[in-house]
């Protein structure tokens, strides 16, 4: 027994790693299967009975993706105080959501968010543009979604960045297909679980190493257990500074850029169809608010750890590599060299890492750093992916490798968890929106369950292929989801509930002045299509960054949706008793099949 | 059946909390975390500077509230006009 306990401690990363994610895999195709989805209401909306706590949980882990567990915690280390800006974000949001959307939209009780905008706005017209803006805004999402998980397995499986992402396609295929809606909200309830628990375990166990505070939230306000006296973040700014950063608790992007980014990601959050349409599988409207609240409670827990997460990696990596001698580094930093996510330049010969604030490498025409060339115009000779602080944490911590397995699993699971939600919501729109209700009304209920596993599949590949042949632009473009959201939708909707008014005219206008005016500040100032080079920051619109501008785009887009809407002619009759209906909460049907 | 005042006046009701909660989600967030967030950095408590704290943390725990807050307004305001199921 003493045996076979030391063997255990001693399996290594990789054993452990499949280990961990060959059960998480089985225990999600396995609710795969028990779930399986009969009827279309079962495919699109699980049915429309959802325990709130079932739907606040599989909300949460829909929500955070691969970018909430893998990237956002490496990319406050970096930022510092901006990293506020996908906090809030990314959680206040759910705010809106919980107080201006989710209960009148659960009233409607309609399966996807182009129903909600083709039946307020009496118009075919309105539901194409939103069935277009919804493909639109998932698809960016989604590749984003599959090269996660094809960096998960390349790191830790060791196999190729490709075969991973082919592993994940088949599994994502699976359940998604089989199950629909129902199949994968309970597997996102699993999921919620795996990724939840590996993100707290190495945060609470490097917060007791460095602070003595089991709570990440209060233990990087606290002060450091070596006895110093000195407040961990205070200790971090001193050494940001000194290696010439920024203070960390300062940040150093303008005030009007953090406004316009924090407003276009929590408008943007509000109006992500995927997050939506989570809230008409609930059975009553004050499920939709109550299952709001328990979504953002259980986000809140990765989200406010995160930056405790963010505080601690930093530290401990700067620390690790600031000038220690480059032949005595730690694995970690051999293992992420192979994948050149950390890359060393013996600048000044001297074998010391020497790692300051500046590019260490130049940066070639694909906008990518080239490494084999090193910036001779700052003194830094260490590139850090931000991607890998995340991952790489539990390593320079040094915890126990089912730890760092653990990790790989919990990163999987968020990827898995919003691929599969946004690939619900591209299937639907097709099936749904397109077929159903455009092109082929007469279809029968199994015609179009066919067709919206048919789109599934079809959704998959094209989502598999971008994740294996990133378009340059896909990272970038990931980011901006949220601004195309905010440019589109929530306008339409927001106004829809609360401005009995509004008409068709008004809202297609609107939606469409507000996506295309994203689009194209995008292309402008984030792809730099329009011109040779990328313009510089100083030709930004009033500083606001590309992220940031989904608040402009929005605010075109109410102004246009008004200003339109007051020379036309008000809505039929009909159409105003709609919003008036569901302003009262009671006598929600099921989701029809209409 | 209810009448079209009831539902005006529960309209009303609404807006009324939807409103005041709103206005507490922008001072937390968009007020503590980034407009005044230099002077509230002036006051520290333990390691956090206060702006740099509702900006990362504070503002996080309040939306929480604010929904749960919103869910039981609601529930009650359901109740008191008959729309409760």
């Amino acid at each position: 027994m003493m045996n076979r306990l030391f063997l255990t401690t001693e399996m290594d990363v990789q054993t452990w790693t499949y280990i961990l994610v060959g059960l998480t895999f089985t225990l999600y195709i396995g609710i795969a299967i028990w779930s399986r989805a009969g009827s279309t209401r079962e495919f699109y909306v699980a049915g429309g009975g959802v325990s709130p706590l079932a739907n606040g949980m599989a909300t949460a882990a829909d929500w955070m993706s691969a970018a909430s567990f893998i990237s956002m915690a490496g990319i406050i280390s970096f930022a510092g105080y901006d990293g506020a800006v996908y906090l809030m974000g990314w959680t206040g949001g759910y705010v809106l959501l919980a107080l201006l959307l989710a209960p009148y939209l659960r009233k409607f009780g309609k399966f996807t968010v182009p129903d909600f905008i083709g039946d307020r706005y009496y118009s075919k017209a309105a539901r194409i543009v939103a069935v277009f803006c919804a493909l639109l805004v998932s698809f960016t999402y989604v590749a984003g979604q599959m090269r996660g998980v094809g960096i998960v397995f390349s790191r830790f499986l060791e196999v190729d960045i490709n075969t991973g992402v082919i592993i994940g396609m088949l599994i994502v295929l699976f359940y998604a297909v089989l199950g629909g809606m129902k199949g994968i909200t309970y597997t996102q309830v699993a999921q919620y679980c795996v990724l939840i628990f590996a993100f707290m375990v190495p945060a609470i166990f490097i917060s007791i190493q460095m602070t003595g505070n089991p709570i990440p939230q209060l233990g990087f306000g606290s002060e450091l257990s070596d006895g110093s006296g000195t407040y961990l973040l205070d200790k971090l700014d001193g050494l940001s500074t000194e290696l010439g950063f920024a203070e960390y608790t300062e940040g150093s992007k303008s005030m009007i850029d953090v406004f316009a980014i924090t407003l276009a990601l929590m408008v943007g959050t509000a109006g992500l169809p995927h997050v939506i349409v989570r809230f008409f599988t609930v059975k009553r409207v004050k499920d939709a608010r109550k299952s709001a609240g328990i979504a953002l409670l259980l986000i809140v827990i990765l989200y406010t750890s995160a930056p405790a997460v963010a505080v601690f990696a930093r530290t401990n990596m700067i620390e690790t590599v600031s000038n220690q001698p480059y032949a005595k580094v730690p694995e970690w930093f051999k293992k992420w060299e192979e994948t050149e996510l950390v890359v060393f330049t013996d600048k000044n010969s001297d074998g010391n890492i020497q790692y300051l604030a500046g590019d260490a490498f130049i940066k070639g025409e694909n906008g990518k750093f080239d490494f084999n060339q090193p910036n001779l115009s700052t003194k830094n000779e260490l590139y850090i992916d931000r991607d890998i602080m995340v991952l790489a944490n539990p390593e320079i911590a040094k915890l126990p490798n089912w730890v760092i397995a653990l990790v790989a699993a919990g990163g999987l699971a968020a990827a898995l968890s919003t691929a599969a939600g946004l690939l619900l919501v591209i299937s639907s729109s097709v099936s749904h929106d397109l077929i159903k209700k455009i092109v082929k009304p007469s279809i029968s209920e199994n015609g179009e369950l066919i067709a919206a596993r048919l789109s599934a599949v079809g959704a998959v590949c094209i989502a598999g292929y971008f994740g294996i042949n990133p378009p340059g632009f896909v990272a970038a473009v990931v980011a901006l989801a949220f601004g195309l959201a905010a440019a589109s939708f929530f306008p339409a909707i927001i106004l829809g509930i609360f401005y009995k008014r509004m008409n068709k005219e008004g809202a297609i206008a609107g939606m469409i002045v507000g996506i295309v005016s994203m689009l194209l500040y995008m292309i402008k100032y984030k792809l730099g299509w329009l011109d040779d080079v990328l313009p510089s920051k100083s030709e930004w619109w009033f500083g606001i960054s590309p992220e940031g501008f989904g608040t402009i785009a929005m605010l075109l887009n109410f102004i246009v949706s008004i200003t339109i809407m007051k020379f036309t002619k008000a809505p039929p009759q009909e159409v105003q008793d709609i919003v008036e209906n569901i302003r009262i909460p009671s006598g929600a049907k099921e989701a029809l099949n209409h | 059946m209810k009448t079209d005042n009831n539902a005006k006046a529960y309209w009303r009701d609404n807006i009324k909390y939807v409103l005041i909660l709103l206005v507490i989600w922008f001072i937390v967030s968009y007020g503590a975390g980034i407009l005044f967030k230099d002077e509230l950095n002036t006051f520290k408590i333990g390691g956090f500077k206060l702006g740099f704290w509702f900006a990362q943390q504070g503002s996080m725990y309040v939306f929480v509230i604010l929904i749960f807050v919103y869910v039981r307004l609601m529930n009650k305001l359901d109740k008191k006009y008959g729309y409760d199921e």
